[in-house]
């Protein structure tokens, strides 16, 4: 479900969509004034071949977790890479010219496509990252980590970001909570994905050219050249230990917040939905376990089961008809 | 050639005389706009609106030579998207319509529609445009409709180097399938994640190199637009305008609940 991202004409009601194209013009204006004041002349061709790469990187498709191909968003690559500000503006170029040359998302679904796809992860992205770089060492690994892990919540928030505008302008009735779970579930899984070949492609040029990381302009060489080669299998086993972790941590946050929202919608008339949902009576309903006492051990054990779930199931969509093919052609 | 090529610009533009293909690009520009945003307003239940919209659509789609299997084939982009809104009926609360066997929403199925008409006219919207216009057309119109400069030279700076940054990854790609290199899981990916790092490096300094370039040929951080093609008239804008315009005659003609 790449569904949050991409969105095309008409996924969400027009007063969020006018809402959210205002404010991403606004932020992506400060963007642009600040850093072309901070940048020098070269601002206009590195942005240019930025945005190139960024368009190229996204075709590339790779393995994610459950067997599927899915490809690079790079929302905070580009920040890590070019700093935030300019890693925003180059994704949000690359998201305008997918809707208005490639038909790929929607012209009047601009607003709320850019900030989920480069204004959340690019600046939220870039925030984690300077985060997690405090809890990590300052080497060539910890940033690589630090990257790596910032990406995939970059995902994670625009998904999440994709869910709050959803609330406020749904085109359909499903609850909050459905769309909730279903986007950000599955950008956990995508997130993995992220944060492997962001945390892969940082490390590759921070070994040719770690002058220009922009997140790791703050390190000396000496720092840089410090740090152990992490294989990809590392990297793997521990994206998908912390994509269970974030699971459980988020299931907290969905148990609690999203009523809270909608409580506010509620209030405001914004909310078209009170029927319970047909799987109401499902034993995790409602992000819970049924049956173990504890609430945060039993959102937790929800929160993993269903990212492990999701792994599952996806691995056997698609492993299976791929292993019977080579069964069947050899 | 590689794969990839099918999504760059080569092949976006469709040649052509029409009538739609000379008009003025800023004016173009604009008419799409207002198109999409006709569209995007209207209120899901004025179904005749849509079905004007679709005629409007298809007449400008014809008006400019483009065929059935080139549309049908661009539009493939929004399937994904289609496919979700077709499972909207089924979980938007309780059934409340009966086709046959199916239970399903009536406001499901209402989004479900609202979903696929307005994605289907806004994509056939942008498919007429980019397969009337060449990039470069495009660019004049967005700087003329008063996009920053900065804006419209990283875009036209993206377009002018997208193919060889394309070439270079599929070079990559090429050597390392030459090298019996195929992943199929995750923990295979580092040789994908260390070309597209390589690929960035190269990039960056293909950027430093033009940049460089630039200056010895006088840039000193503004870029001096070409703008070579020809102003639009009166009567440029008022035939841009004229599908916007028609789709909203069909929506004040259409208003049916």
């Amino acid at each position: 479900m790449v569904l949050a991202m991409h969105a095309p004409d008409g996924f969400l009601e027009p007063p969020v969509a006018g809402a959210t194209a205002l404010l991403a013009m606004a932020i992506l204006g400060f963007a642009l004034r600040s850093s072309t004041n901070s940048y020098d002349d070269r601002s206009i061709p590195l942005a240019g071949v930025s945005a190139a790469f960024v368009f190229a990187a996204q075709m590339v498709n790779f393995p994610v977790a459950a067997g599927t191909t899915g490809h690079l968003m790079g929302g905070a690559l580009a920040a890590i890479l070019l700093g935030p500000r300019m890693g925003a503006i180059v994704v949000a170029i690359v998201v305008a010219v997918q809707a208005l040359l490639f038909a790929d998302g929607g012209l009047t679904a601009l607003g709320y496509n850019t900030i989920n796809m480069a204004i959340v992860p690019a600046f939220g992205g870039w925030a984690a990252f300077r985060g997690f770089q405090r809890l990590f060492p300052r080497s060539r690994t910890g940033v690589t980590g630090a990257a790596s892990l910032a990406s995939g919540v970059s995902v994670v928030l625009g998904a999440m970001a994709f869910s709050l505008q959803w609330l406020f302008g749904a085109s359909s009735p499903v609850a909050f909570d459905t769309v909730f779970g279903a986007v950000v579930g599955v950008h956990i899984l995508i997130g993995i994905g992220e944060g492997l070949i962001t945390g892969l492609v940082v490390a590759a040029v921070l070994t040719t050219r770690p002058d220009v990381v922009a997140g790791a302009a703050d390190l000396n060489p000496s720092e840089l050249g410090s740090g152990r080669h992490v294989t990809a299998r590392t990297f793997a086993i521990a994206g998908t230990l912390v994509a269970l972790t974030v699971a459980m941590v988020l299931s907290q946050f969905s148990a609690g917040s999203p009523d809270g929202l909608e409580r506010v919608a509620e209030t405001e008339g914004l909310s078209s939905q009170a029927e319970p949902h047909p799987l109401a009576g499902s034993i995790f309903a409602d992000y819970a376990t049924q049956g173990i006492a504890n609430e945060t051990a039993s959102l937790a054990i929800a929160g993993a089961s269903g990212a492990i779930l999701t792994l599952v199931v996806g691995w056997g969509i698609a492993d299976g008809p791929r292993r019977w093919a080579a069964r069947t052609t050899s | 050639m590689s794969p990839h090529h099918g999504f760059t610009h080569i092949h976006l533009h469709v040649h052509g005389t029409s009538a739609v293909h000379r008009l003025v690009p800023e004016a173009k520009l604009a008419g799409l706009l207002a198109f999409v945003l006709v569209v995007a307003l209207t209120p899901r239940t004025w179904v005749l609106a849509f079905v004007g919209y679709l005629l409007i659509a298809i007449g400008v789609a014809t008006l400019a030579g483009l065929r059935v299997p080139l549309m049908l084939r661009r539009l493939t982009a929004i399937i994904p998207f289609l496919l979700f809104a077709l499972l909207l009926p089924f979980f938007s609360g309780p059934p409340t319509a009966d086709l046959g066997p199916l239970e399903m929403s009536r406001e499901g199925l209402w989004s479900a529609w609202n979903i696929v008409a307005k994605a289907t006219l806004g994509a056939a919207a942008s498919i007429v445009l980019t397969a009337t216009t060449p990039i470069p057309d495009v660019l004049t119109g967005l700087s003329r409709l008063r996009v920053p400069a900065v804006l419209v030279g990283i875009v036209a700076f993206m377009f002018r180097y997208l193919d060889l940054i394309m070439d270079d990854l599929s070079r990559m790609r090429r050597a390392m399938a030459a090298r019996a290199y195929e992943p199929r899981r995750p923990w295979q990916l580092g040789p994908t994640a260390a070309s597209l790092g390589a690929l960035f490096a190269r990039t960056f300094e293909r950027g430093e190199r033009i940049h460089r370039a630039m200056v010895a040929r006088g840039f000193e951080g503004s870029m001096p637009m070409l703008d070579s093609s020809k102003v639009g008239t009166t009567r440029d804008w008022v035939s841009a305008m004229t599908p916007a315009l028609l789709a909203a005659v069909s929506a004040t003609g259409g208003g049916w609940t």
